[in-house]
């Protein structure tokens, strides 16, 4: 896996070929400088990032109005990049999601490390609108690009034994300080049951609005579960592992009655410091009320029968 | 140390809602004009410097500078500056009574004063702009959200000492059982830093800045009391010593 060591110098880094054309690269930038020049249209905030091709869209979000691509940029739960909202964007540049690998292994017949541009063509990407609930109660609507989960599980064939599917994120301070901290056990790790890694709904993501995720984000690639709250989607993924036993997560493991493995939508279920019942879609000014499984019921809920959802929260 | 100057110091304990006291008026020194108050600039600084986090938020609420989640912005930013004042309102007391300084207790009924308006209007917004009248919705926070349970009765805990903060209600209650009365400050701030740091999801870090001031501007009362204590102890100590 392709780690960047802590002492690993900006010069060791620099590819040859690239230091030899820094004086293009001043030339250019010298040229950036003259264009800023002319004028703060040049600089406006746009979509970044590299555009990617998507073989079709789906809307799933109820034809509702897309949140704000400034709006999905700069408020963000990436604790590694820090723990205010607006963070993340603003320490995203020490996150370097190329080169990136990934390695699926763990309880499958073919494990696996790879590019993650290799992962991005292992099925077509798609253009998914989805409903986000953040467990904070505030939301908003993404289209995302991915492809289905279920793509990836079947590539790498599962073998009997694999029951849960576990995620985890990059664990390297340099280009994650906020894993400086001891705020929470790093690394930050997700996991799903494999039926629910499979539900068609499930997405692997490399995109939104179009182009490539922006490191506040989850650049390079991260999960993302719209049924579930937003911090079930593990973002800037390094590793995926196929297990027998429920992988232990993250936030459960740092507050085990406030969040569960499952994390469901759920207006019934309340988390202890907030309630579940109604969520401030971002943009909007009143609280709206919150849908089981957020809004997705017809397409999970039979994930869940005969269980009790209180329970198992 | 002279009886005198130990009751002058007494008196200048309690809570920042208070009036003034003999020790901070004081006689005007000789060589200044009686008329002219020292440092007559200071309160209207302090209102000044006070108002700024308010007229801040205005201003960037008006720009659209208050991010994706203005609400909530708004509802961070005025339960931080209701801590920091309250926080402030406790320094005057160990500033007078350490370090020999007058001019903050001059100022500690209008910094408590702020304290609580910034508490009422973190209220207000919660109350109005966060759940907009959903009297069912806010019942049910506040008797199930511990966080908020203890907010709200800090929030509580303040209104009395606002309203007797004037001259006139120290006149009322006589000074002593006024002081007493506006100790509740101490509880109120300690359950407003509580009330911060269960908010917090898992970085503890700035509640914990609070509670280290809080707690540190406290235990120097406790200093200055067992100050006192051993000091009382020696005089009376001699006095009862036989001849």
């Amino acid at each position: 896996m392709a780690r960047w060591r802590r002492d690993t110098t900006e010069r060791e880094v620099t590819p040859e070929a690239l230091y030899l054309r820094r004086r293009e690269f001043l030339v250019l930038g010298a040229a950036g400088a003259v264009g800023a020049l002319a004028g703060p249209r040049a600089l406006a905030a746009g979509p970044e990032g590299a555009a990617l091709q998507v073989s079709k869209k789906v809307e799933l979000a109820g034809g509702e109005k897309q949140t704000p691509y400034d709006d999905v940029t700069s408020y963000n739960n990436f604790y590694e990049l820090g723990t205010e909202k607006d963070d993340p964007k603003r320490n995203a540049g020490s996150l370097r999601p190329r080169p990136w690998t990934v390695r699926v292994d763990g309880e499958v017949k073919r494990p696996q490390t790879l590019d993650v541009d290799a992962l991005a063509k292992w099925a077509p990407l798609e253009e998914r609108i989805y409903r986000m609930r953040c467990v904070e109660a505030w939301s908003m609507v993404i289209p995302w690009v991915g492809y289905p989960l279920a793509e990836l599980v079947k590539r790498v064939e599962p073998t009997s034994n694999a029951k849960y599917v576990r995620f985890e994120t990059l664990l390297d301070a340099q280009q994650l300080p906020g894993q400086r901290g001891g705020v929470l056990p790093w690394p930050y790790v997700e996991g799903l049951r494999i039926d629910e890694a499979t539900h068609p709904l499930a997405l692997l993501a490399f995109g939104l609005y179009g182009r490539a995720l922006p490191g506040q984000n989850g650049a390079p690639v991260r999960l993302v579960v719209p049924w579930k709250y937003g911090f079930k989607g593990c973002k800037s993924i390094v590793k995926i592992t196929f297990t027998a036993e429920q992988p232990r997560t993250t936030w459960n493991e740092a507050g085990p009655h406030e969040y569960g493995f499952y994390a469901n939508v759920n207006p019934d279920v309340d988390h202890p410091r907030w309630s579940q019942a109604r969520e401030r879609r971002i943009g909007e000014f009143l609280r709206r009320k919150t849908l089981p499984f957020n809004g997705y019921a017809d397409q999970v809920a039979q994930l869940y029968a005969g269980m009790d959802l209180r329970k198992n929260f | 140390m002279n009886v005198l100057t130990e009751r002058a110091a007494s008196a200048s304990e309690g809570s920042a809602f208070r009036a003034p006291s003999p020790a901070e008026a004081g006689p005007p020194r000789p060589g200044r004009a009686a008329s002219r108050k020292p440092r007559a600039w200071l309160k209207p600084l302090c209102l000044a410097l006070g108002l700024l986090p308010l007229v801040k938020l205005a201003w960037d609420g008006a720009a659209g500078h208050l991010g994706a989640n203005p609400i909530a912005e708004g509802m961070n930013r005025l339960g931080f500056w209701t801590l920091t004042f309250l926080a402030l309102s406790l320094a005057p007391t160990p500033a007078h009574d350490l370090l020999g300084l007058t001019w903050p207790v001059r100022l500690r009924r209008m910094i408590g004063l702020l304290a609580f308006s910034y508490a009422a209007i973190h209220f207000t917004w919660y109350l109005v702009v966060d759940q907009f009248f959903a009297f069912s919705e806010i019942g049910k926070d506040i008797a199930k959200r511990k966080f908020i349970t203890i907010g709200f009765a800090a929030l509580l805990l303040l209104v009395p000492l606002a309203v007797t903060s004037t001259d006139r209600w120290v006149r009322r209650l006589g000074y002593l059982r006024w002081k007493r009365l506006h100790q509740i400050v101490y509880a109120a701030a300690l359950l407003g830093v509580v009330h911060f740091l269960w908010r917090v999801k898992a970085d503890h870090r700035k509640p914990a800045v609070f509670a280290a001031v809080v707690g540190t501007l406290l235990a120097l009362r406790v200093v200055t009391w067992a100050q006192r204590r051993s000091k009382r102890a020696r005089v009376l100590g001699r006095i009862s010593k036989p001849d």
